[in-house]
């Protein structure tokens, strides 16, 4: 049996009668009413209260674009990531080539404008191998005596000394023993104050200490060692490092390490000075009446 | 027919009132006869009666006297449910208690006109209190006059026509 729901008492009808004319009538005045910002009353009210309607639609909607675009649409984004991830192992490979293109190219820049700037001739060369034997600190470099190379020529890098040519030298190619070799020496001196000495290579951090110089010489932790040329093997005045321990030494001659200036783990380009060292002779075959003596 | 009733009592306060606007005391009219029609609505038939006559009076005069729309509505309005409920609670027949309600309902219309033109000009509340009560005073006995007017109106004409009949019946 339909049963009727019961009407609200008179009483409360009434009552909802007159709050709703109230209601409107107050809607009315304020339609008419300006506030101080010169805002109608009810466009203020309404605007305030439909820009909070609309900042809770606008938040359940992105709620809702969020879950979508969070959760839902996101069933093809594995195979997506997977590829975006191989493409971009691809694109880091190829930014370290450009990367390395760009170095080799500014080493090659710094590398003319030495060749440029220096009045010795030389002969650019590409380093193409290392030593094989860790003993010996020496390099290969793609440059031999068709080129010019001969033994003993100094070679040198846009910061410093790199080394000498060691024989023998082959046709394209030809051997650079480092200055940093436990067997190389080089005549060297203090820039600012012309102390001399000889800087060897040493195993150890620095790979260089300069030694016969007097205690009684002035050289301090940061002065520039260059090359003395008293060896006639490197030009005078090219960089060979700075000083990193400068100690009073228990016999006559300082104590100095030397921190060289060529960067020899990422040496890549390098110039042959193609003059011959002084007293140097090209090596020939030794005359039978000389090798009796 | 009740609502045709308070139509019209509406109507007809209304074209007297516009014609009685130069009758003032002070800033405050001497008298509202829309008020009047609308605490008689009240009395006569309740709240439900007496706010929608007091909404639609109230609005009525708002537009006609070219003031905030709606304050004299919500006014009316307010007089109209709160005397409704007064008369629905009290017994209002005798002429003391209505000239009562008549005083009172004008009292409030007042107090609430002035709030909410005070509220909306954002200006300080002053209630004229003296031509307050001269147009209460006023309003009272018009409505009370109102009220013997209209109640004595059917029992006048009856009693009219029964004396006509014993007039006709001696002189034939």
């Amino acid at each position: 049996m339909l049963e009727i729901p019961p009407r609200a008492p008179y009483r409360q009808r009434t009552g909802y009668l007159f709050l709703a004319v109230m209601v409107g009538h107050l809607i009315l005045i304020s339609a008419q009413v300006q506030s101080k910002a010169g805002v109608p009353v009810l466009e203020g009210v309404t605007f305030g209260v439909f820009s909070r309607i609309q900042t809770g639609v606008s938040g359940a909607f992105h709620g809702v674009t969020g879950t979508w675009s969070n959760y839902v649409a996101l069933r093809g984004v594995r195979a997506e990531n997977e590829t975006l991830r191989q493409r971009l192992g691809d694109l880091e490979v190829r930014l370290q080539e450009q990367r390395a293109l760009a170095g080799r190219a500014a080493q090659l820049e710094s590398l003319l404008q030495l060749r440029e700037s220096t009045t010795l001739p030389t002969l650019s060369a590409q380093v193409i191998a290392g030593n094989p034997n860790p003993g010996l600190l020496t390099v290969t470099i793609d440059r031999g005596s068709s080129d010019g190379v001969q033994p003993d020529m100094a070679v040198i890098a846009p910061k410093g000394v790199v080394g000498r040519v060691i024989g023998p030298v082959a046709g394209h190619a030809s051997r650079v023993q480092l200055i940093i070799d436990r067997n190389a020496a080089i005549g060297a001196i203090s820039e600012r104050t012309r102390a001399g000495g000889m800087v060897v290579g040493v195993e150890g951090d620095p790979p260089l200490r300069m030694d016969l110089v007097s205690n009684l010489a002035d050289i301090v932790v940061g002065d520039v060692i260059v090359a003395s040329g008293v060896d006639g093997i490197f030009p005078k005045g090219f960089v060979i490092g700075t000083v990193e321990r400068s100690e009073r030494g228990k016999a006559l001659y300082r104590d100095l390490t030397i921190r060289p200036a060529v960067g020899f783990s990422s040496l890549e380009e390098v110039l042959v000075v193609l003059v011959p060292a002084r007293g140097a002779v090209p090596e020939e075959a030794p005359k039978p009446r000389e090798a009796a003596k | 027919m009740r609502t045709a009733g308070v139509l019209v009592a509406l109507a007809a306060a209304l074209a007297l009132q516009t014609t009685l606007a130069g009758l003032t005391i002070g800033s405050t009219t001497a008298v509202n006869l829309v008020l009047v029609a609308v605490i008689y609505a009240a009395l006569a038939f309740g709240p439900v009666s007496g706010l929608l006559a007091g909404s639609v009076g109230g609005l009525a005069q708002d537009a006609l006297a070219g003031g905030v729309i709606g304050v004299g509505g919500f006014s009316k309005t307010l007089v109209g449910f709160v005397i409704g409920l007064l008369g629905a609670q009290f017994i209002v027949a005798q002429t003391l208690p209505r000239l009562v309600m008549f005083l009172t309902g004008t009292i409030i219309h007042e107090l609430c006109y002035q709030a909410l033109y005070a509220l909306v000009e954002s200006r300080a509340f002053r209630m004229p209190w003296s031509a307050t009560l001269i147009q209460a005073g006023v309003n009272a006995l018009i409505g009370v006059f109102a009220f013997q007017i209209i109640e004595a109106g059917p029992g006048l004409v009856q009693r009219r026509r029964a004396r006509g009949a014993t007039l006709s019946r001696r002189n034939f």
